[in-house]
């Protein structure tokens, strides 16, 4: 019976021991990436490469997964205000709904399994194939050179792939309700232009989303830099990436949501 | 600084992974201009004595030593100075897969100095006519075959024109011509460019052929060292079965376990 309290307590600790060294490192990890983030600016089309890669590339499945949101915020927003006579609000519903919540949370959601995934299994693999080793003994900091330019690429990048997810979602909510129900154009545009704003809405999702960029890309490359140098290594790195990402977008989506809109 | 003939230098060194004992205390010295062979069998500590010349591991005790300079004293900067004067091949190539053959072997150029890309061009086209690959410049790795691939990285190590060579299993996995030609470049290029090279092998017959010195490691120790002549002259066992590829003796064939007969359990049928 002893034995089994040992055992526990002891496989108990050594979790939490392992979890604190991980956070550890991986927060000495972010230091660093900032510390050594000269050359992203320096060298900026190392930076504008990786906007490329990550941010570009991601255009499709944003702007598509957009504009079905969108849609469906029309059909079920148009479904229920309806029934109170206010099916104009559709177009302040689809907006709000999108520019404060679903525009930088989808998206980064999005974005942390399009482009974060792939940063991950590029990093793990040029490790497990030693090509960051050669970096180092080129005397080329892979810091500087390989982490700091994708990492300031996913943080450019997200705001602007949440604002497009929006401005599709908000296009996609138009089409269903004005073109397929027969809301009033007029009454669309106008409401919702009277109920968003630029400094409470807007810039709050702004702001959440340049967080969500920072938290998913810092994650990704983090795991990838971390990775056992073998194929199951970045398997399993690429999948803690997707999984820990998608968390920390919704805790810290609740944590900022409540320091903005609640006034907490 | 301690100025010697001796471009490296390993003093009593040992190193550790957590408690495991990798190296027990060795002695190296490699003279400038020579090409010298670190043999032994897998895991006895040759590639960890590599990664520890190039400063990638500190030394649990000991001093290594690289143009007079102990590397436990450099911080990352003047680490960083003196690997510029490294090249390293790796064991398989470990070329960049998103750059060119050209970028690959200009990517130092481009980092490390401010040379007009016409001039990079022409350095890179030297050294890779040296290797013998001007035409596949434009290819990329994935098209490569495994010695082009080894190739194309030496070519990438010998950029900047390096002091030191380190070759991480130069050989492996390598079919008998690109052997030759690797190890054939291997000595050339040492000549040429007046540098110390450092090879890491368990080929023995292709790297007898080349090298002026082998230290043989066994056990994270060295065990046996000479000329090749007197290597292959070697009375020393576990010189014999290791240049002579015998299947038994102080590497045992058998894995250590328990008696055959226990396994078997001859001895409790037999009473």
């Amino acid at each position: 019976m002893d034995n089994v309290i040992v055992r526990a307590l002891r496989y108990v600790g050594h979790i939490v021991i392992d979890g604190i060294w991980r956070l550890g490192y991986a927060s000495r990890f972010f230091f660093l990436v900032l510390v050594r983030s000269g050359p992203s600016f320096r060298r900026f089309g190392l930076t504008v490469r990786e906007i490329y890669f990550a941010g570009v590339l991601s255009l499709i499945i944003i702007l598509v997964s957009g504009l079905f949101v969108g849609m469906v915020l029309g059909l079920q927003g148009y479904d229920t205000l309806q029934r109170y006579g206010s099916a104009e609000a559709v177009g302040t519903l689809v907006a709000l709904s999108l520019v404060r919540e679903l525009g930088p949370v989808v998206s980064a959601l999005l974005f942390a399994s399009r482009a974060g995934s792939a940063m991950t299994a590029e990093i793990g693999l040029m490790k497990a194939t030693e090509q960051i080793t050669a970096l180092d003994m080129m005397a080329v900091d892979p810091i500087s050179r390989i982490v700091g330019p994708r990492f300031w690429a996913g943080v450019f990048s997200m705001p602007l792939l949440a604002a497009l997810f929006s401005a599709m979602g908000v296009f996609g909510g138009y089409l269903i309700a004005v073109v397929l129900l027969g809301v009033d154009s007029g009454a669309f545009w106008s409401q919702m232009q009277a109920s968003v704003d630029l400094r409470n809405d807007v810039m709050n999702g702004v702001i959440k989303s340049i967080v969500f960029g920072v938290a998913v890309t810092a994650i990704a490359l983090f795991e990838g830099y971390d990775a056992p140098p073998t194929a199951e290594g970045v398997s399993g790195a690429t999948t803690r990436t997707v999984v820990t990402s998608s968390l920390a977008i919704l805790a810290l989506d609740f944590v900022l949501t409540a320091f903005m809109f609640r006034g907490i | 600084m301690v100025l010697t003939d001796n471009l490296v230098e390993i003093e009593g060194v040992e190193f550790r992974y957590d408690v495991r004992a990798v190296l027990k205390g060795i002695d190296m010295r490699f003279p400038r201009g020579q090409v010298i062979s670190i043999m032994g069998l897998s895991g006895c500590g040759k590639t960890t004595t590599l990664k520890l010349i190039g400063g990638q591991l500190r030394p649990t005790r000991g001093v290594v030593r690289v143009g007079g300079r102990a590397l436990h004293e450099l911080d990352m900067h003047q680490m960083y100075a003196l690997r510029r004067r490294m090249g390293m091949l790796f064991q398989f190539g470990a070329l960049f897969t998103d750059m060119s053959v050209f970028d690959n072997v200009a990517f130092q150029l481009r980092e490390h100095t401010d040379l007009s890309e016409r001039t990079i061009r022409d350095l890179v086209l030297m050294k890779l006519n040296a290797v013998g690959l001007r035409g596949a410049q434009q290819l990329m790795p994935s098209e490569l075959s495994g010695g082009m691939a080894r190739r194309v990285a030496l070519a990438r190590a010998i950029a900047l024109d390096p002091m030191l060579i380190m070759y991480d299993e130069p050989f492996a996995g390598l079919d008998p011509i690109s052997l030759g030609v690797i190890g054939n470049l291997i000595r050339r290029l040492n000549d040429a460019l007046g540098a110390t090279s450092i090879v890491v092998t368990h080929d023995v017959q292709e790297s007898l052929k080349i090298v002026d010195y082998v230290y043989f490691m066994s056990e994270g120790v060295v065990v046996a060292q000479g000329t090749p002549a007197q290597i292959i002259a070697s009375d020393e066992d576990y010189v014999r079965q290791f240049v002579h590829g015998q299947m038994d003796g102080p590497v045992p064939f058998q894995y250590p376990g328990a008696p055959y007969r226990q396994d078997l359990r001859l001895e409790a049928v037999g009473g």
